[in-house]
């Protein structure tokens, strides 16, 4: 009975609701995008941070090699004041106007930035958001840096740290998970979605275990009664038992066939030693009674909704 | 049995779209937009197009989860590249510095003016209290920024400050200049980002500049030295100070979108003049860089003041007319 809950569950659980936003496209189209974990984007950053700070050492060093180390001179000062600057202040501007939103800390976190509205992401988004950094990341890093004293002065330079810190720690105190560059750029970051194409349950023609089923399933014929026991939600969670590989699957499926059995009260064909069979004959035909239901506009989420009409 | 179901002939019918732009997006995803070929880039939009249609579809035929939750994140993931950030780096430059900085600037050119005017008032004030009391200055003028030159100063020394050239080796010049670049634009846009706190560390930090460059006036007039200071700050100061003065109040467009948002919410006003405020801080560090320029190798080679104010009085002809004569023709239609 504990395998069934596990198998039920992982399909529900894999998607945290209250990260879902929707996004309506220009075509008119809602797309619902999943909010990127803050967890995920400090670690992001600190890897983009990582990166500014190894490729100016790496510069210098080509610089001191390439002038010929430091007697060579006059440039090499100000080449390596003006590196630093342009990598700190552009790094992040520049790869996320070149990679659509993404800088190689996001790319490997798999986040992005996108425009809020749903409209094409501006460069003057991503360079505003950019700027804020500043005011986000430079200044509590610099004060940490800078900080101490005695006396009146390390009470000036604790409160100046708290203070920038509220706006680091900004994405925690709103549900958008907004920094104050998000904000004033009209952007938010999002999870990359994956996607992957499985074959149809109800194809017969799909390989691996559920070949065959398919076939034998056609012997199970159910009523009305009998699918109207089940709703949309239900219909889902046996796609994903029926999806499920590993070793624990197939006792799974017997368990939840032995269910179903009961539940609509099956009195036809013997399923107990094919409960894949069943399950998919089922399948198919509870797929097909609740789309034909849907065509007609009545659309029964689970099986604690009330059935109306269409009988 | 499967044959009766819609959802799975729909799916038999257009997989083969959705698999193909599959392929595309992770080619993009992966190599850039730039690896496909132009024929690819032109079915791009058709295949997205097509597919996002079999989303809408699918959600209201389609009971296989797995194909919904599929098209959901094909559609995303094609969404991203179609609407992206896109445009050449070339045509995004010419078009910020033909329209969009100078439309910027002039369309919050009353918050422009806020800002100068406190820098302004500042300098007003750090002058008439340096001017009445000698020790005021000690308080404006940090030790490290002060080079040596206080109050107690020799006339001759303050003077070699302005005028000296002995030490005009070239790697002291440029490393001079390019630390005055990045020194200020970090302080340009700090005080930019600083105005998403309400605004007041912006307006301070503008009144404090201004008060800086009072006292150090205050006590090169004490000296009868005040216009050849001028000459010295402003040949490179007119485009500083305008460009700080910029910085300035693009901060004070973020405040004022969050004290005083009017009909929009405080959330999209931000979003609305936020962008707006950010081109003109890119703006200004482009300036500062030239600035940066001026002051780093101009002003230490030209020892003459009346070319010192000339370059002035042309510098800043130069930002008027070009912030009011392309300010005024680039209308703001995109943002509103």
């Amino acid at each position: 009975m504990a395998g069934k809950a596990e198998g039920i569950n992982a399909n529900t659980t894999y998607i945290d609701k209250r990260a879902i936003r929707e996004v309506v496209t220009p075509e008119g189209v809602a797309l619902r995008l999943q909010l990127a974990d803050r967890g995920e984007r400090a670690v992001a950053v600190i890897l983009d941070l990582v990166f500014i700070f190894l490729s100016i050492i790496a510069l210098v060093i080509g610089i001191v090699l390439f002038v010929g180390g430091f007697g060579g001179g006059s440039v090499f000062l100000p080449l390596v004041i003006l590196i630093s600057f342009a990598f700190r202040s552009f790094y992040f501007m520049f790869f996320e106007l070149r990679w659509h939103g993404q800088t190689p800390g996001k790319r490997i976190l798999g986040i992005r930035v996108v425009s809020r509205s749903g409209g094409s992401l501006q460069a003057d988004a991503i360079i505003v958001r950019n700027l804020m950094r500043e005011l986000e990341l430079f200044l509590p890093m610099t004060l940490l840096l800078g900080g101490g004293g005695y006396g009146d002065e390390a009470w000036a330079s604790l409160l100046s740290i708290l203070w920038a810190c509220v706006f680091l720690f900004l994405p925690f105190f709103n549900k958008d998970r907004l920094r104050a560059g998000d904000i004033v750029a009209g952007t938010w970051v999002i999870a990359t979605p994956k996607s992957a194409l499985l074959p149809d349950v109800a194809d017969d023609r799909r390989d691996g275990i559920g070949g065959r089923d398919v076939q034998l399933a056609a012997q199970y014929r159910f009523t009305r009664k009998q699918l109207g026991a089940y709703g949309i939600y239900e219909l889902q969670t046996l796609e994903h038992v029926l999806r499920q590989k590993g070793p624990d699957s197939r006792n799974v499926r017997a368990v939840v066939a032995e269910r179903i059995g009961k539940k609509i009260g099956w009195e036809g064909p013997e399923y107990k030693t094919e409960p894949e069979a069943f399950l998919q004959g089922f399948y198919t035909a509870l797929r097909q009674h609740l789309e034909t239901k849907m065509l007609f506009g009545v659309k029964r989420r689970s099986k604690h909704d009330k059935e109306k009409g269409g009988r | 049995m499967e044959a009766g179901l819609k959802s799975y002939k729909f799916r038999k019918d257009r997989e083969a779209t959705w698999v193909e732009l599959d392929a595309l997006v992770a080619q993009a995803e992966k190599k850039g937009v730039k690896s496909l070929s132009a024929e690819e880039m032109m079915r791009l939009p058709n295949l997205y197009r097509a597919t996002l249609s079999s989303l809408s579809v699918a959600r209201s035929i389609s009971l296989d989860l797995n194909v919904v939750r599929y098209l959901e994140s094909l559609c995303a993931r094609a969404y991203f590249f179609i609407y992206g950030a896109r445009s050449t780096l070339r045509d995004a430059i010419s078009e910020f510095f033909l329209v969009s900085f100078p439309g910027a600037v002039w369309n919050a050119r009353w918050h422009m003016m806020l800002s100068l005017g406190l820098l302004i008032l500042g300098i007003l004030v750090g002058y008439l209290l340096v001017g009445q009391n000698a020790d005021w200055y000690y308080s404006f003028i940090p030790q490290e920024l002060a080079g040596g030159r206080s109050p107690t100063s020799t006339t001759e020394a303050l003077r070699g400050v302005i005028y000296d050239s002995e030490e005009t080796a070239a790697e002291t010049l440029s490393a001079f200049a390019s630390f005055l670049f990045s020194h200020n634009s970090m302080v340009a846009m700090l005080s930019f980002a600083l105005g998403f706190a309400l605004g007041i560390p912006t307006i301070l930090l503008m009144f404090y500049n201004g008060l800086t460059i009072g006292a150090l006036t205050s006590l090169y007039a004490s000296r009868g030295l005040g216009w050849d200071l001028w000459g010295w700050l402003l040949i490179h100061g007119v485009t500083e100070l305008l460009a700080i003065a910029l910085c300035g109040g693009a901060g004070i467009i973020l405040a004022s979108s969050l004290v005083v948002p009017g009909q929009y919410s405080r959330l999209e006003m931000l979003a609305r003049n936020g962008k707006r405020a950010g081109q003109i801080v890119i703006g200004a560090v482009a300036m500062l860089f030239f600035a940066a320029l001026l002051e780093g190798f101009a002003r230490q080679l030209i020892n003459d003041i009346s070319v010192r104010y000339t370059i002035a009085f042309l510098s800043g002809a130069f930002w008027l007319s070009y912030f009011i004569g392309l300010g005024r023709k680039a209308k703001y239609g995109r943002q509103s």
